[in-house]
């Protein structure tokens, strides 16, 4: 049986809603992130499981229990807020301590595991620091220290380390992910960063308009993304209509520009079913226009723009239908490329094309 | 440096010194006159004055009662304003903007007029006592407050609330909800929270706005004239009955001497707190921490706290206006308003009441015009960067900037009295001066005004002006195209506020006016003293004319404000 599952939820502010009908679980010492555009509703699911937000349909169960009813400060989970909320009245000290005497614990017992707390976070000495004093890195480690203290059966995250810089972000990523494997604890971690989301959580949940749009394992939703808005949330752009010209792995499909061999086209069911098809941004590899045209899988257009990256090179060609596509490739291969302007053919790796079920709704 | 520039610094220099001489002139010198006067009348030190002061048990009991009716005050107005702070805080509801515009009420009504307008709701002819007596048959006014002192603290309550829902109310709205959330996660129950976290955080902001309440009603004047009567006197009172009654000018330049230091002892704790109440904490805009109520008992929490709030600030109001028309027997007319304009004794000192009217405009206007060109340089001078600094305040303004909030911490009549024994004299003779009085308004409105300005003034990002230099245009046209354009509108507020002090000035000017220019504070005031329903009935309608030029001037602070222009 998961730890916590979350059943049925829906909830509408002022009469927009902005959770439909949310479910899933999270099962003991697992890490569940849940990913999406500001505005998906995340962070309002996670005040809801919080109980910071009650939920207009649909139930919260820990351990089998049903939730509604307890109030906030008698569930017994941690929740760290984006900004991190502290107390900018009481020192570091006092912060992590908070918990610990809404529990009644005593003094002693209260200094020995503020003391532990902050050596885990790496801030062993700060006890008599004022909040304001501290750097933003800092005070994140505070926040995620006060809400380990009093050792809650779920720690909740909301964009924990949203307000920090790329480099302390980075950095902080690793640490959170230590921390947390360290305690054994589950978690439930939104964040709108895909890189964030992929290097802490066990599983990911991409939310939509208030849906979840898919779960799984940050690798297989990264490989396989089930819908348009996944793909181009994880930043894959090139999404083309097409019409399945014959099904199974490998298949092949037509498109507006050019008809390609698929690899995984399983999910795409009977022949003249309309799809749509995402070439993966790393899928192109250049040809020399002299060389063997006979090849398949071969896309052709004008290259419009070229930008060196380091080790990659991203360029947008324009095929003779009017669709941009935008691929990655390695920097090397980069000196095969005509200059702007100029006609481009590119092979596509069959493993690179995907088709997804859904339409897209976008276009 | 070129010579240009140097005429130019001291040019800058003339103009800053003028609100700077301006305050040593009608403020430092005429309080230094009342030290003078307490220590020394006559030349020579004497304490004979400060003796009596001393001595009088009566005194004592006058500076007790200032102090502990003070105190109760504060406490009925936090008593009020709190829950209305937290409602406007932590709740979106309809109906709120104009209740918050409601608020700004008190701040621009005259305390003449609210003083006639509680005797027309509570007193033995007002409103409630009407219906009573109509409605049980009674012979005699079963509610007589008039003279007590239930009535002066429901009119302190009435004139402070606003202070503590906008000071706390501010503040609290601005706190992040997130800091009680945190709390409730990690286990606080609700009490838990308010006591470890909510309160904490607000206190700072609740003593300040106590102890500007507390200093607000410490300074009590109009309030306690009219609706205390003989039995109740603050140090305000009988600085002024000293002064005027008994002529005894050295008892009552030790009084002043007393209260000057009080209030500035408040003064500098209020400067201190407010110091301290700027904890950095992560405020948030206010739109983001309020939200509608959820459940019936909140939509009845936020209903009624504002009912009551509404009542508070609008009943007296309304039974003023309302009385004005249905005093006495017969139905309702305008005869109180007509009555102004005749001169029923015929007495040739008479000036009749229109001629009031004109005269408070009159100094109004004057004391918009000066106290804005004052306060304007004074603003400019205080938002200067210092020399070699890119921003920030300079070292003179740092320390300047608390001067010129010295007035607002002066009780009126204290001034008015240091004008008359300072300034009678040659090279500044002004005793006799018509002018006088509108000095006195410049002097009284100059904070607010400043304070107005000031933000807007900060806020004028320095690239703007530099863009607009750079794409060609003089110092002059920055100021046009720039400065006043983004200013315009808190000068207009400042304006408008200057006003309405000025009109509604009742303090100073009981001491200071000429009989053959009173001023409509004054005609309502006399009024009131004398017996007689007519009499009463003019004071009302007086009253009423005053209330309605000071709401006009409300709307017009509450359309062109910006933010939270003008507060403290």
């Amino acid at each position: 049986m998961a730890l916590l599952e979350v059943a049925g939820i829906s909830k509408s502010f002022d009469e927009t809603a902005v959770l439909h009908d949310v479910s899933f679980t999270a099962g003991r010492g697992e890490i569940v992130c849940l990913l999406g555009p500001s505005g998906c509703g995340k962070t309002t699911l996670l005040r809801i499981v919080a109980g910071l937000e009650e939920a207009d349909e649909g139930e919260v169960r820990f351990e089998g229990r049903d939730l509604a009813g307890v109030p906030v400060h008698q569930r017994g989970f941690g929740f760290m807020f984006q900004e991190y909320a502290l107390f900018p009245h009481r020192n570091v000290f006092d912060n992590v301590a908070f918990g610990l005497r809404m529990a009644g614990m005593a003094r002693a017992e209260i200094e020995t595991r503020v003391g532990e707390m902050l050596a885990l976070v790496g801030l062993a000495g700060y006890e008599t620091r004022r909040v304001h004093e501290l750097s933003g890195g800092q005070q994140q480690r505070v926040a995620l220290a006060r809400s380990l203290a009093p050792g809650p059966a779920l720690l909740m995250l909301d964009e924990p380390l949203g307000s920090l810089d790329r480099a302390l972000r980075e950095e902080l990523m690793t640490e959170l992910r230590r921390i947390l494997n360290t305690l054994g604890l589950t978690a439930i971690y939104v964040t709108h960063d895909q890189q964030e989301a992929f290097a802490i959580a066990d599983r990911v949940l991409v939310m939509n308009a208030g849906r979840i749009e898919q779960a799984g394992t940050p690798v297989a939703v990264y490989s396989r993304p089930a819908t348009p808005f996944v793909a181009r949330f994880l930043g894959m752009h090139n999404l083309i209509e097409g019409r399945m010209l014959a099904a199974g792995e490998p298949g092949v499909v037509e498109t507006a520009v050019g008809t390609l061999h698929c690899e995984r086209c399983a999910p795409a069911g009977s022949p003249e079913a309309l799809v749509t098809v995402l070439l993966r941004p790393d899928a192109a590899h250049p040809l020399s226009l002299h060389g063997d045209t006979e090849l398949e899988n071969i896309v052709t257009g004008t290259l419009r723009d070229l930008s060196f990256r380091g080790s990659q090179v991203r360029i947008e060609v324009e095929t003779g239908t009017g669709i941009m596509l935008r691929f990655e490739l390695p920097a090397r291969q980069a000196a095969a490329l005509p200059g702007k302007g100029k006609p481009v053919a590119l092979s596509i790796d069959p493993a690179g094309v995907d088709v997804l079920t859904a339409p897209d709704s976008q276009n | 440096m070129t010579f240009d520039r140097r005429l130019a610094r001291l040019g800058r220099g003339a103009l800053y010194s003028l609100p700077l001489l301006f305050l040593a002139l009608f403020y430092f010198y005429p309080l230094g006159s009342i030290l003078w006067a307490s220590f020394a009348p006559g030349g020579r030190l004497d304490l004979s004055g400060l003796a009596e002061m001393l001595s009088r048990a009566y005194l004592g009991r006058v500076f007790w009662f200032t102090v502990w009716q003070a105190v109760a005050s504060t406490g009925l107005t936090l008593l009020l304003g709190m829950p209305a702070a937290y409602v406007f805080a932590r709740y979106e509801f309809p109906g709120k903007r104009i209740l918050r515009a409601l608020t700004t009420i008190p701040f621009v009504m005259p305390t003449v007029v609210i003083g006639v307008a509680f005797t027309s709701l509570l007193g033995p002819r007002g409103v409630v006592n009407a219906w009573l007596m109509g409605g049980l048959g009674l012979e005699q006014p079963p509610v007589d407050l008039l003279y007590t002192i239930w009535i002066i603290l429901l009119a302190h309550a009435f004139y402070n609330a606003a202070v503590v829902v906008r000071i706390v109310g501010g503040f609290w709205s601005s706190l992040d909800p997130r800091l009680t959330e945190a709390a409730a996660v990690l286990g606080a129950s609700r009490w838990r929270r308010l006591r470890e976290v909510t309160l904490p955080l607000l206190l700072p902001s609740v003593v300040a706005a106590s102890l500007l309440v507390f200093l607000f009603c410490f300074t009590s004047f109009g309030v306690i004239l009219i609706l205390g009567g003989p039995r109740f006197a603050t140090l305000e009172v009988e600085i002024y009955r000293q002064t005027v009654n008994f002529f005894n000018l050295p008892l009552a330049a030790s009084l002043s001497l007393l209260q000057l230091l009080f209030t500035f002892v408040v003064m500098a704790v209020y400067t201190r707190v407010q110091a301290r109440a700027s904890m950095p904490l992560n405020l948030q805009g206010a739109a983001r921490t309020a939200r509608r109520p959820a459940t019936g008992w909140e939509w009845l929490a936020v209903g009624g706290v504002n009912s009551l709030l509404a009542i508070v600030l609008l009943a007296p109001l309304v039974a003023l206006a309302v009385r004005s028309v249905t005093l006495g027997d017969g139905p309702p007319s305008l005869r109180y308003y007509a009555a102004l304009t005749e001169n029923r004794t015929q007495d040739v000192f008479f000036v009749p009441p229109l001629e009031a009217i004109r005269n408070s405009l009159l100094f109004a206007l004057v004391a918009v015009v000066l106290a804005l060109s004052l306060g304007l340089i004074a603003a400019y001078m205080l938002a200067a960067p210092g020399r070699g600094q890119k921003s920030g305040q300079s070292r003179a303004a740092r320390w300047l900037d608390p001067v010129f909030l010295l007035p607002l911490g002066t009780s009126a009549v204290t001034l008015a009295f240091g004008y008359i024994i300072a300034l009678d004299e040659p090279p500044l003779n002004l005793r006799r001066s018509p002018l006088l009085i509108p000095l006195a308004y410049t002097l009284i409105a100059l904070p607010f005004v400043v304070r107005s300005i000031l933000p807007a003034l900060r806020s004028l990002n320095p690239r703007l002006r530099e863009s607009a230099a750079v794409m060609g245009a003089s110092p002059g046209r920055v100021v046009c195209e720039i400065d006043l354009p983004i200013i315009g509108r808190a000068l207009l507020v400042a304006a408008v506020f200057a006003f309405t002090i000025a009109l509604g000035e009742f303090g100073a000017t009981l001491l200071l006016y000429q009989p053959d220019f009173p001023t409509m504070s004054v005609i309502i005031y006399r009024a009131l003293g004398q017996p007689g329903l007519l009499n009463y009935g003019q004071a009302l309608a007086m009253s009423t004319l005053l209330m309605l030029i000071c709401g006009a001037s409300l709307l017009l602070i509450e359309r062109f404000r910006i933010g939270d222009v003008g507060e403290f």
